[in-house]
């Protein structure tokens, strides 16, 4: 019954790729923002109970409860409030080592979130940086945090500690 | 907002894994390729198919590679009605237990049979192998049992 394929040689690896397929939809709130990122700029959500903004919103405030239902523009600019730099290398890594991933607390938010920060040496990178996002040509954006290229320094002087203390 | 507004996205995590076979599932994987069954022998005498690296009882390196099947019983079998993207299969089937002859342990895969009326724990089924061409030396080398005599 056999076939002869033996000079293929003898079978020393097996492919056994996992894939998981999510359908996705971010909800009203989050779409929102991901709208907004095609625009080319951050959209928020304001807590009606505690007045803080949410970027992106999940459309509830955690603390309180309830609905954001305010929609907030904010800033093109923010103050890193932390930062690591990249030093290892992984498999499928697309940007060259080392770079700067921070938290940057936009200007109007009360919440940071993750950028990539370049044009700028990673020994010089600190807290309470000034920062502002680059974005992708206009033709380019689209409702993905890709619309943003990565955050770059926009000389302002360094943002105080009290004014960010609270966002580590 | 309109439902219209909200976004709707595919988003897939893949994970490309190759594992290395060894020189035991290697040679299983192998014989597959080439279109036959390899059992290892335990220490015991008992025949291990798919074949285990080392003695289930002893811990000990398993002893020669026999040739099993490509016949077999089915020890034990569920139906699928409805199959899943991700299964071998896209009309109904069934997950099967298979002693194949020779063996004394039996092996999971798939049965192709017209109902589940077609199928009984110890029916007779035998290993319908890819064209030659097409088997890598994976399981899915063999697309799947067939009821021995049965129309399938």
């Amino acid at each position: 019954m056999a076939d002869e394929t033996t000079d293929l040689g003898p079978v020393t690896t097996l492919a056994t790729p996992i894939r998981l397929d999510f359908d996705f939809t971010p909800g009203v709130a989050q779409s929102k923002f991901l709208r907004g990122l095609e625009q080319g700029k951050f959209m928020g959500q304001r807590c009606p109970t505690c007045d803080k903004v949410y970027v992106p919103s999940r459309g509830s405030c955690p603390t309180d409860g309830v609905p954001t239902t305010e929609d907030v523009l904010l800033g093109n600019s923010g103050t890193v409030t932390t930062y690591c730099v990249v030093n290892v290398p992984f498999a499928g890594q697309s940007i060259e080592i080392p770079y700067i991933c921070a938290q940057v607390l936009l200007d109007g938010a009360n919440l940071s979130f993750m950028g990539l920060i370049q044009e700028i040496p990673t020994d010089q990178i600190r807290m309470g940086m000034r920062v502002e996002a680059v974005w992708v040509d206009e033709s380019d954006l689209t409702p993905s945090l890709a619309s943003v290229r990565y955050f770059r320094p926009n000389g302002e002087p360094d943002a105080d500690y009290e004014t960010y203390k609270e966002y580590l | 907002m309109a439902d219209s507004e909200v976004l709707h996205a595919v988003h897939r995590l893949e994970f490309p894994y190759s594992r290395s076979t060894g020189p035991i599932i290697g040679a299983f994987l192998t014989g597959l390729r080439d279109g036959m069954f390899y059992g290892a022998t335990g220490s015991d005498g008992s025949v291990i198919v798919p074949p285990t690296e080392y003695d289930p009882i002893t811990s000990d390196d398993v002893g020669e590679l026999v040739e099993v099947g490509p016949g077999g019983v089915v020890t034990s079998w569920s139906w699928v009605s409805h199959p899943l993207r991700k299964h071998p299969l896209q009309t109904p089937f069934a997950w099967a237990l298979i002693t194949l002859d020779g063996a004394d342990t039996a092996m999971l895969h798939v049965v192709d049979a017209p109902g589940p009326e077609a199928l009984a724990t110890g029916t007779r089924v035998t290993a319908r192998f890819r064209p030659a061409a097409e088997r890598i030396g994976s399981m899915a080398d063999v697309e799947a049992f067939v009821v021995e005599g049965g129309a399938s």
